[in-house]
């Protein structure tokens, strides 16, 4: 860009917290990425993933220009093609036999147009995201109670709460920065206490005061027996409940039959009576209250319910929307609130709006739309179900990866074979998504995107562009429109900056202010495109030009009645539960350091040290039955699919119960894309799929050969059965091991690492199977292969750490050189230096050291101490010639 | 009395004085000084010199002074009396008195042969012209001194160690140096083909040409009778002034043979090194121990360990043949190679090749223990691993950085792992 230094405040790409950032951009066109101390989500922290966000502004992997079947085209020849063939396919099969498939990481003003283009100008709601997988429960929870998708809290309320509930939640690796503001809040006030609730013993736990290793699908008792200790103990605000509240006789009647004691509650949940009740007890008490979920309640066939047994406790004691005391869904993504004010999920339309008469005669005529959906469209797994099917033709996937995030994926990569058309606006050129993809279109990266985005707690801050768009890369609004454009929908898409859509966007949401709907943007609808880039973050509904931190907290909701509603709710436990065949229980979720199919966090490799490798934590009792060994690999097997894993053992989770990391995928490893395995069960009512628990098996899996190589060089993952790709600090990290005969796997990996190049270094033990070879050249160290059969001991001991940091030298040195095959590191091995005698190979620093060190003066002391000078003697004179230089 | 005493010490004699003889010595007089009368028949006319150290003279990077273990005060200052250029010509075992060619007679009670061993030269016409040397003493390498001084072309026969230190030292003499060779890679008794390609290619770099696969029909002369080429087997010839013949050795077993000790390529010795006369011993290159003969310094000093403790009267030691280390003494080439280095069908392999600082290695193994390695480029571990070899240590629980040298091999500290040596 410019080459004046400069600074852009913005927001982070990665979860729901929205973190604000200082993109700086010095006088040479680099950037880098710090905090913003102005912003409320964070004031100025980060976690390390957004501390690593300029490492990830590469272009490295980027999709530059559009494709058409493989061949390279122009905007305007992709624009048309698509455009057309949409029309077509319409034309031949329905409005309903085309969808989008978009993503929470889109900002507002994407969101907005793809979401008119689909329901209002085709007129399908087959438009569904990403966000199905993550917040989809929470979203039909609060539906459900408050009458709107209202988040109640704000993150103060953390900080005000005496006692926090993260049920579902391993916040301190998916919400850093909130749990750094929960944990600074706790040594503050060393009263607050946090109970975790979670199968696994997260970093979380690391702040609870209690931690319940709750067994997986039984929230709802848990909850519903909280909801009966308050009714029983006399702790529920009847008064609150009178006034605000509808059918809470029903929920407790229902809660009752869930449990009518604590020791039938704990029996249910395998866990401590004494810690159910103790967790009930500290509830009961405290006033300051807040219960904050997330994945573990959501992504479940019972997610919906899971989130009203939670809300329905904190209207049974009137603690909604009060300072320090509310029900909290910590979202995902970036933009999953954003995506779900404009309507980006099949079963909403625009700005809170829903598929009622009244709404969509009031959407028709602002949109001034000809054929407006009139009924909700295909959710994420049906919608994939409908393309596999045959009935859904077109998809237009946008910034988000299927093929590996979304349940059963193999059928969703049968789908996308299937389908007529498939077209993919993405920022990275291949993904497993992009692989199947008819038409590529090039989507700007989050470091060139400008619009909005909407984060957890309802505040809505600016994402600016920093960076010029890579190649021919546009804004996805842009995209859309112009695909609109030439679909004929021109005039109703007259959009020349993500202002314009902006601004409709808040006009829309102020539109018939009659109704009790919250949502509301109205002041910002006239904005200047000034206004607009200087907008300072603030959470919705604005109302005289204030934020509203809290919601609800007068007690009146989004009902028709003003009322909110208790949902009567029974725990019906998981949908496929473990059997005799598939006797453990998958968990997946996040780690640490990576995001989402991790095309971005991959990239930055600070991040690629926490857990490298995928992996499987396993009990030890599991582990001591099933002869899995740590460090090795194991396959696990689901009635959807295989995986293949390292075994990590950790008493951090529970016996019987297995955890996987979410992210790997096709790009970055082999048979590790854990997606294929997950069990496509959904929740009846906001379609989001049980990713928490699948029943399976795992084995330990015997490698006929293992092998990691280290390269300069970005490879293709070779076809074998385990593989993991790790970007480090100029070089990548191939972890590899396959079932098939070593012999034509030496050749493969060979050719692998430098395509009929000889090696410069070589070390062979045919017995062992044992391949070790380097390539060199004028610039170092190239290439460092270790191939052995099975799990090879001198594959998985070499050393890493050490062989990486070769690559950021440009020479090795003698030692390391001689050491580089051993994959040892010569540290702490002394340079023997020249050679002087040659029989026993003692070199000339090791014959100093010892003149030294023992004070020798004679040829034979030194003979008796090294063997020296004692075969041959050819080096006796040598010797004499150091000694009389050296000694003392 | 006391005058008598001494006199009265019996007296031990030594024909040869090369190295082994003199270690010989050496041992003993760290034993007991005082044992013996100890003369020494040598036919060279100067003291004791490192004979493995002719190389670097022949180079000019050493001179003779640099290289002489012992001097003349040596023999003086511990009593012995050395018969310099005397050439012993008969042992009359019954009187027990060595014959020399200057009519000597010297008695001895206990005798040690160390006559080491005579160059051998290819019966091929021509094979005594002037200007065929061999290499084997300072005498030897005088003579190609000055040779050097007259002469432009050297042909040296034999592709072994010495050949190849001789073709050194001629070239940094400024000759014009070709290595005629039988096999078709060098050394090929110490090195296997890949190390051997190394070597001559480093060697050819020096300037050295090579004829290999090549056998030497007959060598050309004039009519001073002096060199002036070779003719080989499949036809063709080279033009050359000179011809060093370093096509091995036979032990020097001459005189041993006319006085009736029972030889058969060399001197028959028992454990102790003593002949089939118990008053009789003989070390080095010129004996036969179990069959085998010896043609290095490591082995030979073993011998002489032996015999001086024999000599001593200890009776404690017993020469063992261990598995032998070659080292080739060519400044700035390093080859190493010890044990059994050639692959069979029942023994494993160990390859380290670096291609571009032309550093190779291999370990064979048999049944857990390494039995041979051959080191190229970098030799900085031969005598670790030659230690492994001569103790027969268990090597699996380090095999798989065996071959990166001892620095980079800890043994397991679990007991079941340990070596079978420990």
């Amino acid at each position: 860009m410019a080459n004046n230094p400069m600074m852009n405040r913005s927001t982070c790409a990665y979860c729901g917290v929205g973190c604000g950032i200082e993109i700086h951009t010095d006088t040479n066109g680099s950037h880098s990425v710090k905090g913003d101390n102005l912003h409320p989500a964070n004031f100025g922290k980060l976690c390390s993933k957004g501390t690593n966000l300029a490492r990830t502004l590469t272009q490295e992997g980027r999709l530059l220009h559009p494709m058409i079947n493989g061949l390279r085209a122009s905007w305007p020849q992709a624009t048309d093609y698509v455009a057309s063939e949409f029309k077509r396919i319409i034309k031949e099969h329905g409005p309903d036999s085309v969808a989008f498939y978009v993503s929470g990481q889109l900002l507002t003003e994407d969101y907005y147009v793809a979401n008119k283009l689909m329901k209002g100008f085709i007129g399908s709601a087959n438009i569904d995201t990403n966000s199905r997988l993550c917040m989809s429960s929470a979203v039909s929870a609060y539906k459900r109670a408050f009458g709107e998708d209202c988040v109640p809290a704000c993150y103060e309320d953390l900080e005000l709460a005496d006692l926090i509930i993260l049920t579902g939640s391993n916040t301190a690796w998916c919400h850093p920065i909130l749990f750094q503001r929960i944990k600074a809040a706790k040594q503050q006030r060393p009263h607050m206490k946090v109970v975790v609730i979670d199968p696994r013993r997260t970093a979380t736990c690391e702040i609870a005061d209690l931690h319940l290793p709750i067994k997986p699908g039984t929230d709802v008792a848990l909850f519903n027996g909280l909801l009966s200790f308050l009714h029983e103990q006399g702790k529920t605000d009847s008064h609150y409940i009178e006034q605000h509240c509808d059918n809470f006789d029903a929920a407790i009647n229902s809660a009752r039959n869930d449990g009518a004691s604590l020791n039938q509650i704990a029996q249910r949940c395998d866990l401590p009576t004494a810690d159910i009740n103790r967790f009930y007890q500290w509830f009961a008490e405290t006033d300051r209250t807040v219960t904050c979920f997330s994945q573990g309640i959501n992504q479940s066939s019972q997610g919906t319910d899971k989130g009203n047994a939670i809300i329905n406790c904190h209207l049974a004691t009137g603690r909604v929307g009060k300072p320090g005391a509310s029900p909290f869904s910590l979202t995902g993504q970036p933009n999953a609130m954003g995506g779900r004010e404009v309507g980006g999920l099949a079963n909403q339309l625009a700005a809170h709006m829903e598929f009622n008469d009244q709404h969509i005669d009031q959407l028709r005529e602002f949109w001034k739309s000809p054929n407006l959906a009139r009924q909700p469209g295909l959710k994420a797994v049906d919608l994939f179900n409908a393309i596999e099917a045959g009935t859904v033709k077109a998809l237009w996937i946008i910034g988000t990866n299927p093929a590996v995030s979304l349940p059963n994926a193999s059928l969703v990569v049968r789908a996308l074979q299937r389908a007529e058309l498939v077209v993919v606006s993405d920022c990275i050129a291949s993904t497993d998504t992009t692989q199947h993809a008819h038409v590529l279109l090039p989507a700007t990266g989050w470091g060139e995107k400008d619009g909005t985005v909407t984060n957890s707690e309802r505040r809505l801050s600016r994402q600016r562009g920093s960076v010029d768009p890579a190649g021919e890369a546009r804004q996805d609004w842009r995209i859309l429109t112009d695909v609109a454009h030439a679909m004929g929908f021109g005039e109703h898409f007259p959009y020349k900056r993500a202002a314009d859509v902006f601004r409709e966007h808040a006009k829309l949401s102020h539109q018939n202010r009659n109704s009790p709907r919250l949502f509301d943007l109205g002041e910002l609808a006239d904005l200047t495109d000034q206004a607009y880039d200087d907008l300072q973050p603030q959470q919705w509904p604005i109302r005289a030009g204030q934020g509203t931190p809290r919601l609800y907290g007068d007690g009146r909701f989004s009902t028709d009645n003003g009322k909110a509603r208790f949902t009567a709710v029974r725990c019906q436990g998981v949908s496929h539960p473990v059997t005799p065949e598939w006797p453990m229980a998958l968990n997946s979720g996040r780690i640490r350091d990576q995001w989402h199919t991790m095309t971005r966090t991959a990239l930055a490799p600070p991040l690629n040290a926490h857990k490298p490798e995928p992996f499987v934590e396993v009990h030890p009792n599991d582990a001591a039955r099933l002869l899995l060994i740590n460090g090795q690999l194991a396959r696990i097997q689901s009635p959807w699919g295989t995986a293949i894993l390292k075994i990590n053992v950790t008493d951090s989770v529970r016996c019987g119960e297995l955890f996987v990391p979410m992210h790997w995928n096709n790009q970055w490893a082999r048979g590790a894309r854990i997606g294929e395995l997950v069990n496509p069960a959904v929740d009846p009512i906001s379609g989001q799929p049980e990713s928490k628990h699948t029943p399976c098996r795992i084995e330990p899996w015997h490698p006929q050969w293992s092998a990691v190589m280290l390269s300069r060089e970005n490879l293709p993952l070779p076809d074998c059965q385990y593989a993991a790709k790790i970007k480090g600090q100029a070089f990548y990290r191939y972890e590899l091991a396959g079932d098939n005969p070593l012999d034509t796997t030496q050749e493969m990996m060979a050719t692998l690492a430098h395509a009929q190049q000889e090696p410069t270094i070589r070390y062979h033990d045919a017995q062992q199977q044992s391949l070790r070879c380097a390539w060199l050249d004028e610039a170092g160290l190239k290439t460092c292969l270790y191939i052995g059969p099975g799990s090879s001991r001198s594959v998985s001991s070499a050393d890493r750490n050490w062989l990486a940091s070769l690559f950021t030298s440009s020479t090795l040195g003698t030692l390391e050189r001689k050491a580089l095959l051993s994959g040892k590191s010569p540290a702490g091995v002394e340079d023997c230096g020249r050679t002087i005698c040659a029989c026993f190979g003692v070199g000339e620093n090791t014959i100093l050291k010892a003149i030294r060190q023992h004070k020798l003066t004679d040829a034979s002391e030194v003979g008796k101490h090294l063997k020296a000078g004692t075969n041959c003697g050819s080096c006796v004179s040598e010797i004499k010639t150091l000694i009389a230089a050296n000694s003392p | 009395m006391k005058a008598i005493t001494e006199c009265s010490k019996p007296k031990l004699v030594f024909v040869g004085n090369g190295m082994a003889g003199t270690r010989t010595i050496e041992e003993l007089l760290k034993l007991n000084a005082d044992k013996y009368d100890i003369s020494v028949i040598g036919e060279e006319h100067i003291g004791n010199y490192n004979r493995i150290m002719l190389s670097p003279v022949l180079a000019g990077e050493k001179t003779i002074e640099n290289i002489m273990l012992n001097d003349e005060d040596w023999y003086r200052h511990h009593g012995i009396t050395f018969y310099k250029g005397e050439q012993a010509t008969a042992i009359n075992r019954k009187q027990r008195i060595v014959s020399t060619a200057s009519g000597k007679q010297i008695p001895y009670d206990r005798l040690v042969l160390a006559t080491g061993s005579v160059p051998f030269r290819i019966p091929v016409p021509g094979h005594d012209l002037k200007n065929v040397l061999t290499f084997r003493d300072i005498k030897d390498v005088n003579a190609m001194l000055e040779l050097t001084q007259q002469k432009q072309r050297a042909a040296v026969i034999g592709g072994g160690l010495l050949g190849l230190e001789a073709a050194n030292g001629l070239r940094k003499q400024g000759m014009d140096v070709t290595v005629v060779h039988t096999a078709d890679t060098l050394l090929n008794r110490q090195l296997d083909a890949t190390s051997a390609r190394l070597l001559q290619k480093s060697l050819r770099a020096s300037g050295i040409h090579f004829l290999m696969n090549t056998a030497t029909d007959s060598i050309q002369g004039n009519e001073l009778g002096e060199v002036t080429g070779l003719r080989f087997k499949d036809g063709s010839s080279l033009q050359v002034d000179m011809v060093v013949m370093a096509t091995g050795v036979t032990p020097n077993i001459g005189l041993a043979k006319s006085c009736g000790l029972h030889c058969e390529k060399g001197i028959l010795v028992n454990d102790v090194m003593q002949t089939f006369d118990p008053a009789i011993y003989a070390i080095g290159e010129c004996v036969q121990h179990r069959g085998q003969l010896f043609g290095l310094v490591a082995p030979t000093f073993e011998q002489a360990r032996v015999c001086a403790n024999h000599l001593a009267e200890m009776g404690i030691a017993r020469y063992i043949p261990k598995a032998q280390a070659t080292q080739l003494k060519i400044t700035g080439i390093h080859a190493f190679s010890a044990g059994q280095f050639k692959e069979t069908d029942d023994n494993q392999v160990i390859t380290y090749f670096d291609t571009e600082l032309d550093h190779y290695k291999k370990l064979v193994i048999k049944d857990n223990k390494l039995v041979g390695a051959v080191l190229y480029g970098d030799t900085q571990d031969g005598g670790w691993f030659f230690d492994l070899i001569q103790q027969q240590t268990n090597i699996n629980p380090i095999r798989d950085q065996l071959i990166f040298g001892k620095d980079f091999c800890q043994w397991p500290t679990q007991a079941e792992n340990l070596p079978a040596a420990a």
